[in-house]
């Protein structure tokens, strides 16, 4: 199987670098061994013609896609990639790619049945970073947070001489009674002590 | 007030999405009932995959793409209609100052003379032979591609064989031409005045000197929506109608200026939205050049889905080889525009109509009073050669355009 993959020569244009080698691993291990990454879009139409690949994968927000289709219909000098999926029976493939961000061509006669392993792979592999993105984002803005609640016991250890259990206790207690989140009881708490105090703690 | 119908709509940065954008910000959609979503996306080929698996339900696109789609040009292609225009000109012919240094010295002069400035440019690249130079076009199915290519060919320039054109997303446009990769373009607004504001470009020509009054964007639809979704889609011709009347008032260019300035839209300062709205346009050189249509929203019929509009582009898809010319092919072309669907909606709102769906396009050298309430008038529509497109005669057209 891995013999029968490792004459395909794809191609992935992705200006992410680390999504597109992400993919590029992807591949490799799945026993693609001819992959090159263009992540720097200059010179774009003459590295196509110098690769002249079987299979590309793009992703779908890159600016440079109408390039690359017309280039597709005009040059010679490339075998003619096609979109990967032209018959309606893919409906719910292209959905997926167009989901996940990615789109693909191959090249006019190649057997779709050899190359979907390639997109299904694209396909994961993007929404696998979407995930890591967002799971990024999210730690990011706990420590936000934290660092935000961190504030408002200080606040009140010092105005109130609690110890800083006590102080959360107390956050917590009242967001629990007002139905809101204790993220949102800190913020005020910190806003309300800076209207009230300018100098104390902005 | 509860919306009655969600509808998305795909859009790229450009002065002419103006209308959608007018008709969610200044509340004309809502005003029927509509929640209307604007994505913005940064290629034409993702407006056309994301409108294929319905995340969009309608876009703002080129005219010729939608036909292209049903001719099976390009692909993963919805089926799709068209109908609705989003406004008449808007584009220019940007060249590099050293470029329009050549073609001055050649005999151009900044008036934006379409005529005058391709005799020029002939010139230029007969002198430059074998050296040929580079333009660049938004997409192979745009009107950018084939007023440049109609615009080269009737000034004695053939596009394939003495320039080469290759294809750019607008937003680079600019700096291609400041770093000397192309040495001109054509394209939408905001990017010429930019191109000169920016980049030390000169406008060579504008769209409306090509070919007065003629069509560039379009609402494109996915048919499978609008045959479930009739009513929304009479609501949302019914918005962007009353959207085009407001872009269309002078009073309001200074605010719809700002409008398409701010990140969510075009993203550029408003003082490169301005010249184009209000027809006054930097030409280079701290010159500036008045174009009163340079983009027409409402006046001329400017929304109305001209089925001579889909033929003529269909014609030059069969004279720069996208496609074969059959009968079947054009009867493709012919039913992709749907003026019947924008006369069913906006009869409610009791816009003049013309009474024709189809005009020859070219034949009107003045103002023309047309359709039945008087109210509306059409042209002057000329091609800057005095060519005349007969949407009845397409073989004929076809034939009289055939490169020997």
């Amino acid at each position: 199987m891995v013999l029968k993959h490792s004459s395909l020569n794809v191609l992935v244009i992705d200006e992410n670098s680390i999504r597109a080698s992400i993919i590029e691993v992807g591949l490799r291990e799945a026993g693609y061994d001819h992959v090159t990454i263009i992540d720097d879009m200059n010179g774009l139409a003459r590295r196509i013609t110098e690769i002249n690949p079987d299979v590309i994968v793009i992703d779908i927000e890159n600016p440079n896609r109408d390039m690359l289709e017309s280039i597709f219909q005009i040059s010679r000098a490339v075998k003619r990639p096609i979109a990967m999926f032209v018959d309606k029976s893919d409906e719910a493939s292209i959905e997926a790619a167009v989901e996940a961000g990615v789109s693909a061509y191959i090249v006019d006669g190649l057997k779709q049945e050899r190359v979907r392993p390639i997109l299904k792979m694209a396909i994961s592999r993007f929404n696998a970073f979407a995930r890591l993105n967002r799971e990024l984002e999210e730690t990011r803005s706990e420590l936000e947070n934290r660092k935000v609640i961190d504030r408002a016991k200080g606040l009140l250890m010092r105005s109130r001489g609690m110890t800083e259990d006590e102080a959360y206790a107390l956050l917590r207690r009242t967001a629990m009674n007002q139905n809101r989140k204790i993220i949102e009881i800190a913020q005020s708490l910190i806003t309300a002590a800076s209207l009230l105090d300018p100098g104390s703690d902005t | 007030m509860t919306s009655k119908y969600e509808i998305t709509a795909g859009f790229l940065p450009l002065l002419d999405s103006a209308l959608l954008v007018v008709a969610r910000e200044k509340g004309f959609a809502e005003d029927l009932h509509i929640d209307l979503t604007l994505v913005r996306e940064r290629s034409w080929a993702t407006i056309r995959d994301r409108l294929a698996v319905s995340h969009f339900d309608v876009a703002h696109i080129l005219a010729p793409m939608p036909i292209a789609c049903n001719l099976g040009l390009t692909a993963p292609a919805p089926r799709m209609i068209v109908p609705m225009a989003l406004g008449l000109g808007g584009n220019a012919v940007t060249v590099s100052g050293d470029l329009w240094h050549q073609m001055a010295t050649s005999g151009a002069v900044p008036d934006l003379n379409a005529r005058s400035s391709g005799n020029a440019l002939q010139r230029v690249i007969n002198q430059r032979k074998p050296k040929r130079l580079r333009f660049g076009v938004v997409h192979p199915y745009s009107g950018h591609n084939y007023e440049l290519r109609y615009w080269l060919y009737a000034s004695g320039i053939d596009p394939d064989e003495d320039i080469d054109i290759s294809i750019l997303p607008p937003p680079d446009m600019a700096a291609a031409l400041a770093s000397g990769l192309i040495d001109g373009y054509c394209a939408g607004e905001p990017w010429n005045t930019l191109g000169v504001m920016r980049s030390s470009g000169h406008l060579a020509t504008v769209k409306a000197a090509i070919w007065r009054s003629s069509p560039e964007k379009v609402l494109g639809v996915n048919s499978r929506w609008s045959e479930s979704h009739p009513e929304a889609l009479g609501a949302l011709l019914q918005a962007l109608y009353m959207a085009s009347l407001w872009c269309a008032d002078s009073r309001n260019h200074v605010e719809l200026a700002s409008l398409l300035a701010t990140p969510a839209y075009v993203d550029r300062p408003a003082d490169s939205m301005l010249p184009a709205l209000i027809g006054l346009l930097h030409v280079g050189g701290s010159k500036t050049s008045g174009v009163s249509d340079f983009f027409v929203p409402n006046a001329k019929a400017a929304t109305f889905p001209w089925k001579s509009h889909a033929l003529w582009f269909y014609t030059q898809m069969v004279r720069w080889d996208q496609v074969r010319h059959t009968e079947e092919h054009k009867q493709i072309a012919n039913d992709t525009y749907r003026p019947d669907i924008y006369r069913g909606a906006l009869k409610a709102l009791d816009v003049a109509m013309p009474a024709a769906s189809s005009k020859v396009e070219g034949a009107l050298k003045i103002e023309t009073p047309v359709g039945s309430s008087g109210a509306l008038t059409l042209g002057p529509d000329g091609f800057f050669d005095g060519g005349l497109f007969d949407p009845d005669d397409v073989d004929g057209y076809i034939e009289s355009q055939a490169r020997r």
